[in-house]
This record gives structure tokens, sequence and C-alpha cells, in this order.
């Protein structure tokens, strides 16, 4: 467990050492913005619950699409530098590796989520919200982020550059998102099936509403677990070929 | 140190290795030495626990790679083709985080990190970035980084690639100064750094290795008898009249013939080197000196290598 918190922390810093980490960070906040004063703010007389559902409704989306391009560069890069011999070099596990390196993404795209704050905040001045529901808006930011990340160091397990790694995780991802669509257009319990794996359109909502069911926990959970499980199963595959 | 039984590699149905088998000892320094594509880079990768091997067995201090590899990897320092760098850190940070990757506690890893630096000449590069390191900077960080945990075993892959003149010499001297503390395996295509800095050879050749041996060893084995050289003053192909008519002398080659001074190389055992004297000095020729003829590495490694290799 050392070397995961050596490695989370190795690469953390390479997210503030580099210019990507910035411009993502910077990029998510600016798109965050706009979209807050655009459509949360503007158009006609809301409740401050109903500003602060459509704020967390926006910042899914960015979450979703940063998290693939912050952890698109987990393995692949390393790949890419020959630095991962470094590590398969060392006496650590393969899970250890790909958990380390899913922990730095998910601190980086915490703080970047938490750096988004201040919007609520102003909800909390000048309307009436709860600090449930932010709590439970941020959890679901979070799980969602979570279960994207897990997805995202997946692709870059497999792939042997950023570019391709973001284009795999990236329809990994919209394959998920689809599901939601394709169980409105199926019959049970195929429909079912769908309902139940759709990353955002079920699973999300509940949360930017500020209710938090456990099965939409234990979802993104499971698909973060998921996801590094079958990343680390890569990784231990590479050693054979 | 390392026993190597059977090792082979394959890659989808291509044999990288096939077969190998050879032993290691304790504090040696070995040449692992092959042309581009021999099976140098992934035997090394086996033996650093990068790659699993498709079959055979391969056992470091007594213990198996595929059986415990955590405990051969803290044995073991590797210098991979490319130096694993991460160019965002700074030359102390990086070692200080392969040391504590390596198992050396938080509290040792300072001293640890000081005496790698100091080993590789690096200590006034310790707050450098590594992105702004020259070439050969960069390849005594990727030495520095393999023994910071102090291994028994370093294997270094190709340690000179694209290295100048100069900083071949500074790092040719680096290894001879870790012998003895390490066994070192060490893989170049480059003749005369493995000539020049390590004891024994294996030779491989399409996956397979085809000689293994000191380099006089070598020579002999392949030179039949080996080679000697005789200095006269005179001329040449009197001296080569006399030492033809000693038993065992091959073929002669005049090497150099100039100013009054003759150079001849010829076939035959350094053994009778005595009797070559003997016969020049009684039939009056000047001899200024006789000596082991030099056996030149590139002619014994062209000779192994278009060899037809084993597939």
């Amino acid at each position: 467990m050392n070397a995961t918190f050596l490695i989370a922390r190795r690469e953390l810093g390479a997210y503030f050492r580099s210019m990507t980490g910035y411009v993502i960070a910077a990029a998510v906040l600016i798109i965050d913005g706009l979209l807050f004063n655009a459509f949360a703010l503007g158009g006609p007389d809301k409740l401050s619950a109903e500003v602060l559902s459509l704020f967390f409704y926006f910042s899914s989306g960015t979450t979703i699409i940063a998290s693939v391009f912050i952890s698109m560069r987990l393995l692949a890069e390393e790949r890419q530098t020959g630095t991962l011999v470094l590590l398969t070099s060392s006496p650590v596990q393969d899970w250890e590796i790909v958990f380390g390196k899913f922990l730095s993404a998910f601190t980086f795209l915490a703080i970047m989520t938490l750096a988004t704050v201040y919007m609520p905040a102003m909800i909390f001045v000048n309307g009436k919200i709860s600090f449930g529901h932010m709590a439970a808006g941020y959890l679901g930011l979070l799980l969602l982020g979570s279960a994207t990340i897990a997805l995202g160091t997946f692709g870059s397990a497999i792939a042997r550059t950023q570019v391709l790694a973001a284009i795999f995780s990236g329809c990994i991802v919209v394959a998920l998102i689809v599901c939601w669509l394709l169980s409105k257009v199926t019959e049970r319990p195929l429909s079912d099936v769908f309902v139940a794996l759709a990353l955002h359109g079920k699973h999300f909502p509940p949360f930017q509403s500020g209710t938090v069911h456990l099965r939409d926990v234990v979802y993104y959970l499971m698909v973060t677990y998921v996801a590094l499980f079958a990343a680390t199963r890569v990784m231990e595959s590479r050693r054979w070929k | 140190m390392i026993q190597v039984k059977g090792l082979t590699k394959y890659y989808g149905e291509h044999a990288a290795i096939h077969d190998l088998n050879f032993e290691i000892q304790r504090g040696e320094v070995i040449g692992f030495l092959g042309l581009n594509g021999a099976g140098k880079t992934t035997t090394l990768k086996i033996l650093g626990c990068v790659l699993l091997p498709t079959a055979g067995e391969v056992t470091v201090d007594g213990i198996d790679i595929a059986r415990d590899p955590h405990a051969v990897r803290r044995r073991i320092g590797l210098l991979p083709d490319t130096p694993p760098l991460y160019n965002e850190m700074t030359v102390g940070r990086y070692l200080r985080f392969a040391a504590e990757l390596r198992g050396v506690a938080a509290n040792d890893a300072t001293t640890a990190v000081t005496e790698a630096e100091e080993k590789t000449a690096l200590r006034d590069k310790h707050d450098e970035l590594i992105s702004s390191l020259s070439h050969g900077y960069r390849q005594r960080v990727g030495v520095a980084q393999a023994l910071v945990h102090k291994p028994k075993l370093l294997i270094l892959d190709e340690p000179t690639s694209g290295l100048d003149p100069v900083q071949i010499v500074e790092m040719r001297s680096m290894i001879r100064a870790l012998r003895g503390e390490h066994t070192i395996l060490l893989s170049s295509h480059i003749l005369s750094e493995i000539s020049q800095t390590c004891d024994r050879l294996l030779v491989i050749q399409k996956g397979e290795i085809v000689a293994q041996g000191s380099e006089q060893d070598l020579a002999t084995q392949l030179g039949g008898g080996g080679t000697i050289e005789v200095e006269i003053a005179g001329a040449a192909q009197r001296a080569i009249d006399v030492v033809k008519t000693v038993t065992g002398i091959g073929t002669c080659r005049v090497l150099r013939d100039s100013d009054g001074v003759a150079l001849v190389s010829m076939e035959g055992s350094p053994d009778l080197r005595p009797k070559v004297a003997r016969a020049l000095v009684q039939n009056g020729i000047d001899l200024l000196r006789i000596d082991r003829g030099a056996a030149r590495l590139e002619s014994i490694f062209l000779k192994l290598t278009s060899k037809e290799g084993p597939q």
C-alpha cells in the first residue's frame, strides 16, 4: 500500500508540474462557470434548489469529459516514454501501480471539483438551499468522476498512446451513457439491463436533486472496481507479451 | 548468483529467445553480446522480472523469478535501453522516489540517494530538473536509479548507447568502479565496451547462446590454437621462412613492414612462443618483441554471428 501512495504522490506532482493539469483544470472551471451563468442563473426565475440541481447537472458533463482527459496519460504516457519499466521492475504489485495511478487522477479531479464550490456558495448566500443537497451533489460528482477515471485508467492500460487511450475510454463512457437512451427504445428485460448500466441518466439525477440512494453509490463503486480490476489484468497480461 | 535453464520466450509465433542456459557467479561482470534483435533485451527484461518467460527456469540468489518475483526485484537494479526518467522531477527527488519504490525506508532514502549520486558523479546535479540534463547525465541518472537500493545484481542494457566518446570512457570507468560491490550483467553491441569492461562474455545470436567464456577462451575456441605476433628488425619474409620450420606454426601474415621493422602474425598455439623465439634468434634475426596474438573481439564476434544461426 505504501507503494500505491508513493506512485499516487509522484503522479499528482506531475499534474501540478505540467501544463496539461493546469490547462484541464482551467478549461473545466471556465466551462463550469459559463454554463452556471448562462443556464443555471440565466433564463426564467427558478427556485434555489433548481439552480443548484442545474449546476450539478452541467458539472457532471464537464466532470465526465475532464476525467477522460485526466486519465488518458496515466499508463499510456508511461508506456510511450519508457518509464513504466521503473514501476514494473520494482517490488510493486500491478494492482498497486493501477490503484496509485487512479488515486492521483481522482485526487486531482476532487481538487478541481471542490474548486467549483464558490458557485453553490453564491446560491447559499443569496437563496435557500440545504447543505445536504450540496453534499449529495458533490458526492455524486465525485462518484461519477471515480467511475469515469477508472474507465479511463482501463483505456490507458490497453492503449499504446494517450490519444488512443482517450478515444478508447471516451467510447466506453459514451456507450454507458447511451445505455440510458437504449433503455427507452427496448423492451424488458433488456431495457432493465440498459437502465442498470446507464452511467448518467439513471444513477446521477438523484444526487443532482439532493438524494443519495445506496444502489447508485454501489453502482459507481462497482464500475470503479471492475474497471480497475480489468486494468490490473491488462497490466499483468502484458508481462506475458 | 544467476542460473538460467532452458529459458524460452515467444512473441506470438516468433521465438525471441530459445533454450538459453547459462550461469553467472557472484561478483562477475558479464558482457551480453549480440546484434540488434538477437534477444538481449528480452533476456534482460526477463531477468529484471519485467517480462515472464514462456518456458524455462531462472533463479537469482536461489530464488525462482516465477515463484517470488518481488524478492528477486529487491535484489536487482535494471537500467533499460531507454532510461526510465520523469522529466518534470529533479534528480534528487527522482532518485528518492526510485529508492522508496524499491523498499528503502524513508529514513534511509537520503543516505541512499547521496551514495548513488556520489557513485555516478551526480552530486552537483541533485537539484536540477531531469529535462535539463544532457544525454550523458541522463544515462548516469539511469544507472543511479538502478543502484540506489544497493542491489546485488545490476542489469545494464546498452548503458553507453548514444554517448559521445568522452562520455563512453566515463561510463566505462563508472561501471568498473562498481565491480566487486555488485554482480553486473551488461549488454551491448559495442564490442570494445564489452572487451574492456567484462570478465566473461555471453554471445547471443538469433535467440540462442552461441558461445561463452573470456575473450581469450573464445579466441582459442574459434581460432584453433590462437595466434602469435612477432616484431623483428629486418625483412619480414626471412622471419616467415624461419618460423615456418617450427612444428605447429601455420599461415603467416605480414601486419606491418616499414623502416626496417616488420610485424608478423602467425597461426599457432601461444605455447609455441619459446620455440619461435629460439628459432628466430638462432637464425640471426633480431627479435624485438614476441607476444600472444591480440585476439580481436571484432573478429571473434563476426565469426560467431556469421555462422548459420540456429532457428
